[in-house]
C-alpha cells in the first residue's frame, strides 16, 4: 500500500469508527442515516468513501470532525473518543462556506486566530495561500472568487492548521472537470508532502481509485460498508490504467449499476 | 486625441475648441429661472412685509450669475463639471420653485400670512434668530447624540444576547416584541417617575426608539446566520467568544445597519417630543415654542434645518456603512 510504504508522520491520527450508528430525529420520526460502521484509516492513509446520496456520508465526516456525537458505538483518535471539534482534525465542507465579511487571507488565517497562534505564525498563513497558488488574491473578498479558487481557499484554510486528519466533504464536486483535475493532483501533491490522514467523501468513482489507498463504498441509507477495495496502484495513477478501469466496474456493481459505463 | 473622441469621453458636452456652441444650455435656463426669481422679489411689492427681501433677491441674482459662470465653463471642468450637469435639471426646479414660491405667497398673497411664509420670509427668520437657532441645534444634538449612541450601544448588546442564547430569547424575545410597537413616547410617564431629571427623562425616550429597531433586527440577524459558519469556526478551533464577536456579529451586521438606519429616523421624530419634557433650548423646544405664538414661518425655518441635520446623519450613516460592508458589495 503506497501510504504505509512512505514514512508516517508522528502526527497523523489513526481514525477509527467501531459500531458507530447514528440517527436525526425529523417531525418526531427517527431517521436511521448510519448502522454498524466499523472502519480503521491508518495514520497517514488516503480514505475515499463512496455511496448514494443522501446515504450519510457526510454525517460520518461529521461525527470524525467531533461536530457531533454518534448515537452507539464510537468514534475514536489514536484509541480515544472523538467528543468535540479540534483543530487537528479539520473538516472542508461540501460548499467552500468562507466567511464572506472576511479577506481570503483573513479567511485562511481563522485557525490560527481563534487559537491565538496568528501573531507568530503569521507566515504560515502566507505558506497556504502559496500553496493553493492564491498568494495574489490575498486581499479579495470571497465574492470576488470563482468557484475553484474559493474551494482553494476552503483547503487553505483547512491546512494551515497542520491538521492530523483532513476530512474532505466532495470537495471537488461543483468544480469544472478541468479544475477538478488540477485540485485533485494539487490534494495529491499536498498529502504526500505533509502526511496527514485523509478521509474523502466523493461520488466520483473515478476520482476516487485515482487518489484512494482504499475506496469504501457505502449502501442506501441507513448507510452500511458494502465492500472495501485496496487499490494497489503507485501515483500518479493513468485513468485508462487496465486495473483501475475494472476496479472502477466492480465499484460500479457494488454501487447497483453494471454494463459498460 | 482628436476633439471629436474628447466630447464623447465628456458625456456628450462640446469640445474645448472654441466658445460659440460650447454652452451648458440646461445651466442658462436655470440661470434664467434664479433671476427671474431675484427680479420679482425686488420688483413686486410684498402683501405683508416679510423682510429681508433684498437679501434673498442678492442671494438668488448671484445664484443666477453663479449659473452663468457654470454655463460657460461646466465643458471644461471634467468629472466636476459632470457631476454639476447631473444636477442640472435639479437647479432649474429650484429655480421656479423659488419663483412661484414668492408670487403665490409674499406677491400675490394667494397663501398668506402666517400659514405660509415665502423664501425670504425664511430667510428673515434665519438672520434675525441665527444666535438662537445655533443653541437650539446644539441643545438638540447634545440630546439627540447621548440618546442614539447609549440607544443602539445597548440595543446591540441586547441584541447580540438574543439572538445567541436560548434562554435570553426565551424570555426577552416576546418581550420585546410587546413593547416594541409602543410609541417610545408612551413611556413619558413612567421616565418621569424613574429618571432624577426631565433630561435624563429625554434622553432615555430618545435611546428607546432607536435602541428598539436595533435590538429587534440584530437579534434577528444573529439568529438567521448560517449554522455552517459556526461549524467551520469550531472545526478550526473557535471558542465560543470568537464565535460571537468574529462570526455572529459580523455575519448579522447588514442586519445591524438596517436597525441603525430605522434608529436614527425613529428617534429623530421623537426628538421633538422629547424636547417637550420642560427643555429649555433645542429645535423641538423651538418649534413648540414657536407653534404656540403662530411663527409659522420660524417653525418650517426649523424644520428646514431638522431636515438637512437628518438627511447629513443618514449620509454620514451610509458611509459608514459602505465602510463596513464593502465585503457585501456584489452580493447585493
Ligand atoms: N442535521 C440533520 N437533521 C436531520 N436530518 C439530517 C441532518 N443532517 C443530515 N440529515 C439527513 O441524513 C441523511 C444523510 O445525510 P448526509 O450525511 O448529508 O448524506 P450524504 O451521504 O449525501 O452526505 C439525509 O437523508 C439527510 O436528510
Ligand atoms: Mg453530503
Amino acid at each position: 500500500m503506497s501510504a504505509l510504504a512512505k514514512t508516517t508522520p508522528p502526527a497523523a491520527i489513526e481514525l477509527k469508527a467501531e459500531a458507530v450508528s447514528h440517527a436525526y430525529e425529523i417531525d418526531g420520526r427517527t431517521l436511521e442515516v448510519l448502522q454498524g460502521i466499523d472502519l480503521t484509516v491508518a495514520p497517514g492513509e488516503f480514505v475515499a468513501l463512496l455511496g448514494p446520496s443522501g446515504c450519510g456520508k457526510s454525517t460520518l465526516l461529521r461525527l470524525a470532525a467531533g461536530l457531533e456525537s454518534p448515537r452507539t458505538g464510537r468514534v475514536t483518535e489514536n484509541g480515544t473518543p472523538i467528543g468535540k471539534p479540534d483543530p487537528s482534525r479539520i473538516l472542508v465542507f461540501q460548499d467552500p462556506t468562507l466567511f464572506p465579511w472576511r479577506t481570503v487571507w483573513k479567511n485562511v488565517a481563522t485557525g490560527l486566530e481563534a487559537r491565538g497562534l496568528l501573531p507568530r505564525e503569521k507566515h504560515r498563513v502566507d505558506q497556504a495561500l502559496a500553496l493553493v497558488k492564491l498568494e495574489k488574491f490575498a486581499n479579495a473578498y470571497p465574492h470576488q472568487l470563482s468557484g475553484g479558487m474559493a474551494q482553494r481557499v476552503a483547503i487553505a484554510r483547512a491546512l494551515v492548521n497542520d491538521p492530523a486528519l483532513l476530512l474532505l466533504d466532495e470537495p471537488f464536486g461543483k468544480l469544472d472537470s478541468l479544475t477538478r483535475l488540477t485540485m485533485q493532483n494539487e490534494l495529491l501533491a499536498l498529502w504526500k508532502r505533509a502526511g496527514f490522514t485523509a478521509l474523502l467523501v466523493t461520488h466520483d468513482v473515478e476520482e476516487a481509485l485515482l487518489l484512494a489507498d482504499r475506496v469504501i463504498v457505502l449502501s442506501d441509507r441507513p448507510a452500511r460498508i458494502v465492500a472495501e477495495i485496496t487499490v494497489d496502484k503507485p501515483h500518479p495513477r493513468r485513468r485508462d490504467d487496465a486495473d483501475l478501469v475494472r476496479l472502477r466496474q466492480d465499484v460500479l456493481a457494488q454501487l447497483g449499476i453494471h454494463g459498460d459505463v | 486625441m482628436s476633439n471629436a473622441t474628447q466630447s464623447i469621453e465628456a458625456g456628450g458636452f462640446a469640445a474645448n475648441a472654441g466658445w460659440s456652441g460650447q454652452l451648458w444650455l440646461p445651466g442658462l435656463i436655470a440661470a434664467a429661472s434664479w433671476a427671474a426669481t431675484a427680479v420679482v422679489t425686488v420688483a413686486l411689492p410684498d402683501v405683508v412685509p416679510w423682510g429681508s427681501a433684498g437679501l434673498f433677491a442678492i442671494l438668488t441674482g448671484a445664484g443666477a450669475a453663479a449659473l452663468v459662470v457654470l454655463a460657460l465653463a461646466v465643458p471644461r471642468l471634467g468629472a466636476a463639471g459632470r457631476t454639476i450637469v447631473h444636477y442640472g435639471p435639479w437647479f432649474i426646479a429650484v429655480g421656479v420653485w423659488f419663483f412661484l414660491w414668492e408670487l403665490t405667497t409674499a406677491k400675490f398673497g394667494w397663501l398668506p400670512k402666517p400659514f405660509f411664509s415665502p423664501p425670504h420670509g425664511l430667510l428673515a427668520v434665519y438672520v434675525a434668530e441665527w444666535e438662537r437657532l445655533l443653541i437650539c441645534i446644539g441643545y438638540s444634538l447634545r440630546l439627540w447624540g447621548l440618546g442614539f449612541f447609549s440607544g443602539i450601544a445597548v440595543g446591540f448588546v441586547v441584541g447580540v444576547a438574543l439572538g445567541w442564547s436560548k434562554g435570553f430569547s426565551y424570555w426577552g424575545m416576546p418581550i420585546l416584541k410587546l413593547i416594541g410597537p409602543v410609541p417610545a413616547t408612551a413611556w413619558i410617564p413612567v421616565t418621569f417617575y424613574f429618571f432624577p431629571t426631565t433630561f435624563h427623562a429625554s434622553i432615555f425616550i430618545v435611546a428607546l426608539s432607536a435602541g428598539i429597531p436595533v435590538a429587534i433586527l440584530t437579534a434577528s440577524g444573529v439568529a438567521a446566520v448560517n449554522r455552517s459558519y459556526y461549524d467551520v469556526a469550531r472545526t478550526l478551533g473557535a471558542d465560543s467568544r470568537f464565535l460571537v464577536l468574529k462570526v455572529a456579529v459580523p455575519a448579522s451586521l447588514p442586519h445591524v445597519f438596517v436597525g441603525l438606519f430605522m434608529g436614527l429616523y425613529y428617534s429623530f421624530a421623537v426628538l421633538v417630543v422629547a424636547e417637550m419634557l420642560g427643555a429649555k433650548y433645542g429645535l423641538g423646544w423651538y418649534i413648540q415654542f414657536q407653534t404656540a405664538y403662530s411663527g409659522y414661518a420660524n417653525v418650517y425655518a426649523t424644520l428646514i434645518i431638522m431636515a438637512l441635520i437628518c438627511a447629513g446623519l443618514v449620509k454620514l450613516l451610509f458611509v459608514g456603512r459602505d465602510r463596513l460592508l464593502a465585503w457585501q458589495k456584489g452580493i447585493l
